[in-house]
């Protein structure tokens, strides 16, 4: 019986790399999502809302609710359920609306 | 293939799932140009969701139920002169001078490198699918809680868990096909938790007769289940979450017929992840923005009103699967088909093989009349709103809570959704409503009976602002990149 997701589905990806979550650095499989990446690592959680500062990520996974805004190489409100993780990205909580910090 | 660049296309199919591939290669093969657009790099839509190519999955039909079916639309596809346009988020359909339909797209991951593009069509098969209904519950907000089909997306594509310890809970058959994909892949599932009975089916004995490959795939996942030695547990919900950062725990309590939560019946699991969801909701605001009329479904949601030949009530606009009330694959991908072929008609003048049509309607009929029992069996009952305390989050987005909507209602004279959002802005951020939309119009209706939310939205996915200072810029009818054509 498969004790994994991707022993279930006979995966065999290509090597890992980093991106890193407000400076940890997190493995990455080409072909996931930052979303997906961030949850394979146990974090659930990289944006606070904006009226009462709670934690959120992933809800939906397709891309309707939003949720799962982050900062992504400094740009913020991208949609990490459908951004594919690339090698070096730096993700970072998004706090808010994701402005205040460039200044918009 | 269109003869020139500036030609536009026979037929415009938007969504590469199971019904908008069915009717890309079905209208294909009886000689019209095709373009199909989605969002995704991959086709498949929500039901196929796949892993990327460079997961490297050698069994993806082990997360699947049917994968042949799709596997062969697949083929039939590769095998076509179909233009594959992925990763076009499309944001609104219009029609043209000279009776053309304009679609707008924009390219790129959510973002990143966004290009407009418009492709233009003389007829468009709209196959949008659905998106996950949610009704709220104290603490539905906290991480660790995810929607249902969320989490069969992100195991699909992502092969990712959001835990290990993983409750499944809501109402619709949704939910079991979840939590023995979950349990499949490696996680405890200690228990479903259904709104609903399942005593409703037994009044349809007929469609169930008619249908014996739905019992069977019903089979397949109560096999799982007890395979894996999860607990089915009906009329019962999750009233609250428990935890600080995250899920630790949920409580369950049994629900009356009317799905009001019975006191005193509250019951503690353990767990590290909630997926949650009590059915879906058609995704059809591409229609309604064109004035297409819709009907309300048996599980009060709002589809697109259509003909025998699955046409919208605007003429050269046919829709099929989802958009036209949940239904699922194999209902979505007759319905595709019929959808190419009925609009294949229409465009050449003259008749497609009649004896093919006739079938794909009978079974269409008697698919849909199983998805009706299904849609009345788990349709929420109004006394759900029971499980609601005045300061759950009923919006996501702007944080509008239970106790505010109320007080719109009984203080402010809210009889609507759509005055309960002006009154508390419920519904009106990124996520347009789509995910708080049933939760506002119930309480609106004060324990009545809600109207489904309007799905009208003038952009369906974000739009860049360069997109729309230059509506008509020549995007080009084709893509640029579109490959020499050879007839």
């Amino acid at each position: 019986m498969a004790r994994t997701p991707a022993e279930l589905a006979g995966a065999h990806p290509g090597a890992s790399f980093e991106i890193t979550m407000d400076g940890r650095p997190v493995p990455a499989l080409p072909g996931q999502s930052v979303a997906a990446a961030l949850w394979s690592a146990g974090i659930l959680a990289w944006r606070t809302t904006r009226t009462t500062g709670r934690p959120r990520g992933a809800f939906c996974g397709i891309g309707q609710c939003y949720d799962c805004l982050a900062t992504i190489n400094g740009e913020p409100n991208r949609r990490a359920c459908l951004v594919p993780a690339r090698p070096g990205d730096v993700i970072t909580t998004q706090e808010g609306h994701g402005h205040a910090r460039i200044g918009v | 293939m269109p003869a020139s660049a500036s030609d536009p296309y026979d037929l415009a199919v938007i969504g590469a799932g199971c019904a908008g591939l069915a009717g890309a290669v079905a209208a294909a093969g009886h000689g019209l140009s095709v373009a199909l657009l989605d969002a995704s790099p991959q086709t498949g839509g929500q039901f196929y969701r796949h892993p990327a190519p460079a997961l490297g999955a050698a069994r993806p039909e082990a997360l699947h139920h049917d994968w042949p079916a799709f596997a062969a639309l697949r083929r039939r596809l590769e095998r076509s002169d179909v233009r594959q346009l992925s990763g076009h988020h499309v944001w609104a359909v219009t029609k043209e001078d000279g009776d053309l339909w304009a679609v707008h797209a924009a390219t790129g991951a959510d973002g990143a490198d966004e290009r407009p593009v418009r492709v233009r069509a003389r007829a468009v098969l709209l196959a949008t699918g659905a998106y996950e209904r949610q009704l709220p519950f104290p603490g539905w907000t906290l991480p660790g809680v995810v929607g249902a089909g969320g989490a069969q997306a992100m195991l699909k594509s992502g092969l990712v868990l959001p835990g290990r310890r993983i409750v499944v809970a809501g109402s619709g058959p949704l939910l079991l096909a979840v939590a023995s994909s979950l349990a499949a892949a490696g996680a405890q599932v200690p228990a479903v938790i259904e709104a609903s009975g399942y005593q409703g089916y037994a009044r349809h004995p007929r469609v169930l007769a008619a249908n014996p490959r739905k019992l069977a795939e019903a089979a397949v996942h109560g096999a799982a289940l007890l395979r894996h030695r999860v607990r089915l547990r009906t009329r019962s919900a999750v009233t609250e979450v428990h935890g600080t950062d995250r899920v630790s725990a949920v409580t369950v309590t049994r629900l009356d017929r009317d799905w009001r939560p019975v006191r005193g019946t509250g019951r503690r699991i353990a767990c590290d992840a909630l997926a949650v969801g009590h059915g879906l909701v058609p995704q059809i605001e591409l229609a309604t923005a064109l004035g297409c009329a819709t009907r309300t479904t048996a599980d009060g949601t709002l589809a697109l009103a259509l003909d025998g030949l699955q046409e919208t009530s605007v003429r050269g606009l046919w829709a099929a699967g989802e958009t036209g009330g949940v239904g699922g694959a194999e209902l979505a991908r007759a319905e595709g088909e019929l959808a190419g072929l009925a609009a294949a008609v229409r465009l050449h003048g003259h008749p497609v093989h009649g004896g093919r049509v006739r079938e794909l309607r009978r079974r269409r009929d008697r698919m849909r009349a199983f998805a009706e029992a299904m849609a009345v069996s788990h349709a929420p009952a109004a006394g759900w709103t029971g499980w609601l305390t005045d300061d759950t989050d009923v919006c996501r987005c702007e944080e509008v809570t239970a106790g505010r909507i109320r007080e719109a209602v009984t203080d402010l004279g809210a009889r609507d959704a759509h005055t309960v959002k002006l009154l508390t802005r419920a519904g009106m951020g990124w996520c347009q409503g789509r995910m708080c939309g049933t939760a506002a119009a119930c309480l609106a209706a004060g324990g009545g009976a809600a109207e489904p939310p309007a799905e009208r939205r003038p952009f369906a996915v974000p739009v860049p602002l360069s997109a729309l200072a230059s509506p008509d810029e020549p995007t080009g009818s084709r893509p640029d990149a579109a490959p020499p054509v050879d007839d």
